[in-house]
């Protein structure tokens, strides 16, 4: 795979496809997006990822020349694109709404964007063809969108945006109708098209495996502003705050206050009657500075004895077991009251796990398990 | 027994409403015009036997054989079809308008277009009389802004029946397009530009095929009573407009002819028959598609 080498990001002489610059867009007082500076790279699966309402949407159609920006600039390859009306820009969108053409059939649909241009009919019918297939519509080509299901409506819509082969795709929610299986396939359909043409992707999706899986990059959005954005692992190993670790996956919180002990090495002192916990970090905190050790439950080891060689160990009793096929989470209610997730893989069958509940258990983690976040 | 009532009501009124003041048209129709209380004979007095012997289709065969009524059947027609273009031409775009204009404003909107509905219709005929006078109102105003120097003669022409059946029968044009435009979903057009269309062909690609019932149903509310107008062509018209609803209007008042009016009126309503099917046809679809 050639992802392992992508990273444009991080050559500062690399152009970037889509530039904003110090975007920002307001309905009325409403800002929807606030002060947006974002470099977006060709050829990259660039994921928004970000609550209801945080401004996902209005970003995109921005880019795809339906809103202007209030404040600032949008350059596409390097112009600005803020006087390009929609149809001139090689950029096309899927609609969280799939606006599919009620009174064109599943074909015609398709074929739409295609017959604006100048292509010969047997090539239209070719490419068309091949869009069907590529979203198993096969079948439905001859049907009106209300004659089809919501999943195979989604996929009209997906086979439609993709069908111009555009230089920049704006995908609204584009698998959230379809079944586990299908959207899987879908999801590796999508990156195979991206290798294939190098077209650039942006996607928006509520599902964090989903952005998890496709996106070269993620951008975590809250109220109309960008939290974070980097790639999926460095989102979720290395959140650069408590609001974007506990957007992305699940995630136990301490909070408290650092005290340095050693180069890089903090005790966390967080609950007044345990031992202060142990956490390396890189961000300098000064004595005393409130902090938030952010440990994914993964990360979190749980036994039945006192393990000699971990960093940080607490006792607790098990409160709650949530089963999830192939994990199990464990809710650990600490002497203090607050309630720790562990996971563990199920490696046995559940009849004849370890640990039930209201076990006593040992919780414990490493040292640089945890992430230690200042805000 | 309940399923049976509800089903029956609708046809009662039918029946009651439409097809008994049908039959005794039809009846007249082929009865012979008589000086009498009604003008016209056989009535049910003489016996069913001489009653039945005496209708005839004598009056249909009269209507072939004077050429002025397929000539106002066919000049009907024919403004009755141009002014439902001229309507549509006209209904569209204030449709478009209404559809499109801020929210809160639709409902005023609204009630503008229907406003008129609540002053007579005679009165609204006279006051375009007023208008289209050779010194009413729209003369008045062209000569004191120099755009003429002679007043034009519109009154009493078939320009005038144009105006007045298009003042007329604007709203029911623009109500059915605007309900079908205002369920328009923007995200259409939207997705239209996106694919590459000007604004113009996202228009003429999808608003206007998204639209089509509407300007049926429209096309065919003021097709249907335009071909049957009177009062319109009578006011407005002169004696050039050969309208058939104002030929039927002399058969019974000045000729005092019932039999061959009402062979008139029966034409006209076969005539209106076909695009009374299809429009409800269209209605029908329209549900389908929908439902
Ligand atoms: N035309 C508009 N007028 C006023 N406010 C708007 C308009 N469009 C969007 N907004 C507001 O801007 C904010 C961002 O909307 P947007 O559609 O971008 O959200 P989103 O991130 O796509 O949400 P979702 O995940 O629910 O689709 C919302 O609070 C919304 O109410
Ligand atoms: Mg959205």
């Amino acid at each position: 795979m050639n992802q392992a080498v992508f990273t444009p990001w991080d050559d500062p002489s690399a152009k970037p496809l889509i530039r904003f610059k110090g975007v920002t867009k307001r309905f009325g007082e409403f800002v929807a997006i606030d002060n947006l500076t974002l470099d977006i790279y060709e050829r990259e699966f660039f994921a928004l990822l970000g609550p209801s309402g945080c401004g996902k949407t209005t970003m995109m159609r921005m880019l795809a020349g339906f809103e202007t920006a209030t404040e600032g600039s949008i350059e596409l390859s390097g112009q600005d694109i803020g006087p390009v009306p929609p149809n001139k820009r090689a950029v096309n969108m899927m609609f969280q709404s799939y606006a599919l053409f009620p009174h064109l059939t599943v074909y015609d649909n398709i074929a739409f964007g295609l017959r604006r241009g100048t292509m010969p009919r047997e090539q239209i019918d070719a490419r068309v063809s091949e869009m069907l297939k590529l979203t198993r519509l096969e079948k439905f080509a001859r049907r009106k969108p209300h004659q089809i299901s919501g999943g195979q409506r989604q996929r009209v819509a997906l086979a439609r945006s993709l069908a111009k082969a555009p230089k920049l795709l704006l995908l609204d929610e584009p698998l959230g109708a379809l079944d586990a299986k299908l959207r899987q396939a879908t999801q590796f359909e999508l990156m195979d098209i991206q290798e294939k043409t190098g077209t650039t992707f942006v996607i928006v999706t509520h599902d964090q495996e989903e952005a998890m899986t496709v996106a070269s990059r993620v951008a975590v959005m809250d109220e109309g502003r960008v939290m974070q954005v980097a790639t999926p692992e460095r989102i979720y190993e290395a959140p650069n705050s408590v609001y974007v670790a506990d957007f992305i996956g699940d995630v136990n919180i301490l909070k408290g206050t650092a005290t340095a002990n050693g180069t890089g090495s903090y005790a966390v002192t967080w609950d007044e009657g345990q031992r202060p916990v142990t956490a390396i970090s890189d961000t300098v905190f000064s004595e005393g500075q409130a902090c938030f050790l952010a440990i994914r439950p993964e990360k979190i080891a749980i036994n039945a004895e006192r393990p000699t060689d971990a960093d940080n160990a607490i006792q607790g009793k098990i409160l709650d077991i949530a089963y999830l096929g192939n994990l199990s989470t464990y809710h650990v209610a600490l002497p203090g009251g607050q309630v720790i997730k562990a996971q563990a893989a199920n490696t046995r069958r559940v009849s004849r796990r370890s640990f039930t509940w209201e076990d006593t258990v040992w919780i414990s983690w490493t040292a640089t398990a945890g992430v230690l976040l200042d805000q | 027994m309940q399923r049976f009532a509800l089903i029956f009501v609708p046809y009662l009124w039918l029946l009651a409403l439409f097809l008994v003041p049908f039959l005794i048209v039809f009846k007249i129709s082929l009865s012979d015009v008589a000086l009498a209380i009604p003008p016209y004979t056989p009535t049910l007095k003489d016996g069913v036997g001489p009653f039945i012997a005496a209708l005839d289709f004598e009056n249909f065969a009269f209507l072939t054989s004077d050429d002025l009524y397929w000539k106002a059947y066919l000049s009907s027609l024919r403004i009755a079809l141009f002014s439902t273009l001229m309507t549509l031409m006209v209904g569209y775009p204030i449709a478009y308008g209404m559809a499109r204009a801020p929210e809160e404003w639709r409902p005023t909107l609204m009630m503008l277009v229907i406003l008129p509905f609540w002053t007579s219709f005679l009165i609204r005929v006279y006051a375009w009389m007023g208008i289209l006078s050779q010194e009413g109102f729209l003369n008045q105003f062209l000569l004191w802004s120099g755009l003429i120097s002679e007043p034009l003669t519109i009154l009493n022409t078939t320009t005038a029946v144009y105006i007045g059946i298009v003042y007329t029968y604007v709203p029911f044009m623009i109500l059915p397009i605007y309900a079908a435009l205002e369920r328009l979903d923007g995200s259409l057009i939207e997705a239209a530009e996106d694919l590459g269309c000007s604004r113009l062909k996202a228009f003429w690609l999808v608003t206007v095929p998204l639209s089509k019932n509407g300007i049926i149903a429209g096309s065919f509310l003021v097709f249907i009573p335009a071909l049957g107008e009177f009062v319109i062509p009578s006011l407005l018209g002169g004696s050039g407009t050969l309208m058939i609803g104002k030929v039927l209007w002399e058969e019974f008042f000045n000729n005092r002819d019932w039999p061959v009016a009402s062979a008139v009126a029966v034409i006209l309503l076969l005539i209106l028959i076909v695009p009374i099917i299809l429009f409800q046809r269209n209605q029908q679809r329209q549900a389908e598609a929908e439902g």
